[in-house]
């Protein structure tokens, strides 16, 4: 297997979770499309970590995945309680907070 | 275990075909679940197909030399995010679908197209770039990756350690802080609550509800119970049955002549 296969399926992925983004109304799909493109990444970082004989790619994957864990703890909060208040976990409600 | 006896079908220069066997297995049921995330209409559906990723890509770390992230990648992304995309998911409400119905027109064809330009766009510059052959983690990593993650991470990068430990401690309590709600008035006890019931004059409301029908026939809580002149109380049986349409008629019980029924011999 070269790495070409590898980044072509990363890039494969990236590119469904940003269109999962732009297309899905549901924050929690939404939500997860993101951390869709984000493990996307990681196969990149892991890829070119095995590619360049260099540790540093996982380390930073690693990096990545704590820092997910820690966004979808607050983004989770934020949905549920954005949906305690509007009864909806549409993403299009938000623009209820604009004047 | 399993990452030992991966890790040995896997080359370290990654010419072995066992990782391209694979790889060619494992790529399409990625792609195909991450495209069963975008379109399933149910968030819970969502949740699976992406745990489906999740695991595909956590045997891919495996195969490319990285079992720590591996694992890591099971315990912290289908372990315990998708656990708490799943509780806030059955609290949001599982039925919960999207509608239709787009708030600003043409903006679901315009994003599908963008996404193509950018798939294309990626692949393409992917495929026609030249990568060098792999170097493998041997060099690199002589112990395995773990003493070197290890190393790399408590040497080096210890200060972003340290930031990242930071972050996890701010963002829990940041989630604490944006659930929490104070409760503004103080909860209604035993006695608040008998007192509110006699308060509101209704005399049935101040006693317990009647129970479910008593039949010959049928004795269950999916008969209502009759009144003395003879129609049926809707208090005597659950609100869930009666939604669910599983309450049975008591008139099949009752009302009936010697002989009526087919059976009755008397």
């Amino acid at each position: 297997m070269s790495p070409t296969a590898y980044l072509v399926l990363a890039s494969l992925l990236f590119t469904i979770g940003g269109v999962g983004v732009l297309v899905r109304r549901n924050a929690l799909i939404a939500f997860m499309s993101v951390e869709l493109m984000l493990n996307a990444c990681n196969l990149a970082f892991v890829t070119f970590a095995r590619m360049h004989g260099n540790i540093d790619g996982q380390i930073i994957a690693f990096f990545v995945m704590v820092i997910a864990a820690a966004e979808v703890v607050v983004g989770l909060a934020i949905i549920v309680t954005i949906f305690r208040t509007r009864r909806s976990a549409s993403v299009d409600d938000e623009s209820l907070l604009k004047l | 275990m399993i990452a030992d006896v991966l890790a040995q079908t896997v080359d370290s220069t990654g010419g072995g075909t066992g990782e391209a066997v694979l790889f060619w297995i494992l790529a399409p049921v990625a792609v195909v679940a991450a495209l069963g995330l975008v379109i399933s209409r149910k968030a819970v559906h969502g949740a699976l197909f992406l745990a489906v990723v999740m695991i595909s890509l956590a045997v891919f770390f495996i195969a490319l030399e990285a079992p720590f992230l591996g694992v890591v990648q099971v315990v912290v992304y289908t372990g315990a995010i998708m656990m708490l995309f799943l509780f806030v998911i059955m609290l949001v409400g599982v039925d919960a679908s999207d509608s239709r119905v787009e708030t600003i027109r043409g903006q679901r064809s315009a994003a599908i197209l963008a996404g193509l330009g950018l798939g294309v766009l990626l692949v393409a510059i992917v495929s026609r770039a030249v990568f060098s052959d792999w170097v493998g983690l041997a060099g690199a990593a002589p112990e395995g990756s773990v003493p070197a993650i290890a190393d790399a991470i408590f040497s080096r990068y210890v200060w972003a350690f340290e930031i990242v430990a930071a972050t996890l401690i701010t963002a829990a309590l940041g989630a604490m802080v944006l659930t929490h709600q104070e409760r503004l008035t103080p909860r209604p006890r035993q006695r608040e609550l008998a007192e509110q019931r006699f308060a509101s004059g209704s005399g049935s409301a101040a006693s317990q509800l009647p129970s479910p029908g008593v039949y010959a026939r049928h004795n269950a809580v999916d008969t209502p119970a009759l009144l003395p002149d003879g129609t049926t109380s809707d208090d005597s049986v659950p609100g869930a049955l009666v939604a669910r349409g599983a309450v049975r008629p008591s008139d099949e019980f009752t009302k009936h002549e010697p002989g009526e029924l087919e059976g009755d011999q008397q």
